[in-house]
């Protein structure tokens, strides 16, 4: 069973033939969409007719490449503002409640960490639907009260992105308080002692020690609020993020213009995933 | 840091706390308390006339009284299950290799590559499914160039075809616990074990299982809850068929309008999540703080 441990032949090449099936079932179904955004043919099914740029380059209909179609151009903008605010305004959050369950003693603070918990257990519809429910509540009370529309609190970019907000902070403070734990505080104390003011000894020596989980938490967020789907489903108004126009697309039957689009999407998410391994490789302890 | 420091005054550090605390409490409230508690009203009255709206359980009777509405929740559910002991079969052995079996950089490597999946978004992962399985797809495809099938064989839209997805989109979150708690047994104890003449089977069920619970039970309640919210995986893999209960929460929102009802499938579903997560922990002793951080 482990390699201390003698065991049969026959045991051990079922055993690795095994996890070799397990991840080539992981990998296929990313492999043949990334191959089918290539195919010269207006699906992205059989039969393979033969290499082809169009469905990144192609000009104009049927063809669309994604470099010219100005609908999926314009969701991937949506997105990526939508993701931007999301995160700073996380990973702001998020270090406020690092430093509030880290530092402070208060009643109540183990029951204020549980409710923070929470939206990790909440289904992504359901925190969608109750924030739908709820802003509607607001945006027709102060109709009624002041005969004046609130347009941010009706499907919009606005709840959105304050959606995905609820979620993403919970996550950002897990990881942005496992490495303030690790923090030595008198480091603090030692520059307060040399004459800084707490805020200047957060600010040059707590603040910089957290950067490389502040940058990790960062990019967790970022490539979740990008391919939220479940809780931007319920909030969404006319402008559509990506996840939510690829649905669309989806449903109608698209075409393999959706692979490259999925193409870019690992790229983009790869190129992420190493920038974030090197900024924390230096300045691991 | 409060007794530490005598040096900085009394009154700042109260004026801090209070900063520190004001945001999380907005967020919390006005993010998550408040709209449920909005959704619990919503769902709990009734559309009267035009703007008027009465007290009424008839959202809740509505959902017991017909039956596609209860069908859909308990399949739903049982579906759920089924999925997560699925996925805990397959991942188990894959993590016990990588945990157990695998040493230095061919280690880190397989672990890597079982994350990899998870850096895409859950709609491409399901539409590389579409693709393997719908009629003009590769494993139709392959069927019929091997001679197995005459004409093209349509895999989606079937119950089998949202189970597969179902698996693949949770995989990750059953791996990485798994491996984490196997990580911490110490392999003395496995050859211990043996070497008081345990079966493989026996050395299994009593020393591996045991230890590796935290892990497998973290894994389960991640995965059954996330499957049990899923709306990307049932629709498009499931088609017309899928009947899952986001589905109807969906309908009741944004297509019927009619948020009274929705709102009450929303208090049904989170219920059911809850109680699972709840009876999850109560079977295994662990603490909710413990194993969502």
């Amino acid at each position: 069973m482990i390699p201390s441990i003698p065991s049969s032949r026959f045991f051990r090449v079922s055993y690795l033939s095994y996890v070799t099936l397990f991840f080539i079932f992981l990998i296929t179904p990313l492999v043949v969409v990334a191959a089918f955004s290539f195919n010269d043919a207006l699906f992205p099914s059989l039969p393979w007719n033969g290499f082809t740029w169009d469905w990144y380059l192609g000009k104009g209909d049927p063809r669309l490449g994604l470099f010219h179609d100005d609908a999926l151009l314009d969701s991937i903008g949506v997105s990526v503002q939508v993701a931007i605010v999301t995160t700073m305004a996380s990973l702001a959050l998020a270090t406020c409640n690092a430093f509030l369950f880290e530092r402070e003693q208060f009643p109540g603070k183990n029951f204020l960490y549980v409710l923070m918990l929470m939206p990790l257990v909440i289904p992504g519809v359901i925190l969608g639907v109750s924030i739908l429910v709820f802003s509607s509540t607001v945006a027709n009370w102060f109709e009624v009260q002041f005969g004046y529309e609130v347009e941010a609190l009706r499907p919009g970019l606005v709840l959105v992105t304050l959606g995905q907000f609820a979620f993403l902070t919970t996550i950002a403070t897990l990881v942005i308080s496992a490495r303030l734990r690790k923090f030595d505080i008198t480091q603090e104390e030692a520059a307060m002692n040399l004459g800084a003011s707490r805020l200047t000894a957060i600010a040059t020596v707590t603040l910089p020690f957290l950067k490389p989980a502040l940058f990790g938490a960062g990019v967790v967020a970022f490539l979740m609020s990008f391919e939220n789907f479940n809780t931007t489903l319920m909030l969404v108004g006319s402008d559509a993020p990506l996840t939510i126009a690829m649905f669309d697309r989806l449903r109608e039957g698209s075409t393999p213009v959706l692979n490259a689009v999925s193409v870019l999407l690992m790229v983009g998410s790869a190129c992420l995933a190493l920038v974030s391994l090197f900024v924390q490789r230096p300045a691991k302890p | 840091m409060s007794k530490a420091n005598g040096n900085f005054n009394r009154t700042q550090f109260r004026l801090g706390f209070w900063l520190l605390l004001a945001p999380i409490v907005l967020w919390l409230s006005l993010l998550i308390i408040l709209p449920h508690i909005d959704m619990v009203l919503v769902s709990l009255r009734e559309r009267i006339a035009s703007r008027q709206y009465g007290f009424s359980f008839g959202n809740y009777t509505a959902f017991f009284t017909e039956p596609l509405y209860w069908n859909t929740f308990v399949r739903t559910a049982v579906m759920s299950i089924l999925a997560t002991v699925l996925t805990l079969i397959i991942a188990f052995p894959v993590s016990f290799y990588i945990a157990k079996v695998l040493t230095g950089r061919p280690r880190i490597a397989l672990f890597i590559l079982c994350l990899l999946p998870f850096w895409v978004s859950e709609l491409v992962r399901t539409y590389g499914w579409m693709i393997l399985l719908r009629e003009t797809g590769l494993i139709s495809g392959a069927l019929q160039w091997f001679g197995l099938a005459d004409q093209p064989v349509e895999m989606l839209y079937n119950d089998v075809a949202i189970m597969v997805g179902l698996i693949y989109t949770s995989m990750l979150f059953m791996v990485v616990p798994l491996v984490t708690t196997l990580d911490s047994l110490d392999n003395s104890l496995i050859e211990a074990g043996y070497d008081l003449g345990g079966s493989s089977w026996n050395v299994m069920r009593s020393i591996v299982i045991p230890h590796a619970m935290p892990g497998i039970m973290s894994g389960c309640i991640v995965v059954f809850m996330l499957t049990l919210g899923n709306y990307l995986t049932p629709t498009l893999l499931g088609g017309k068929s899928s009947l899952w209960f986001t589905e109807q929460i969906y309908t009741q929102f944004i297509t019927r309008f009619n948020w009274e009802q929705g709102a009450a499938f929303g208090i049904l579903l989170l219920i059911l999540s809850s109680l699972i997560v709840w009876l999850g922990l109560k079977i295994t002793r662990q603490s909710f703080t413990r194993v969502m951080s």
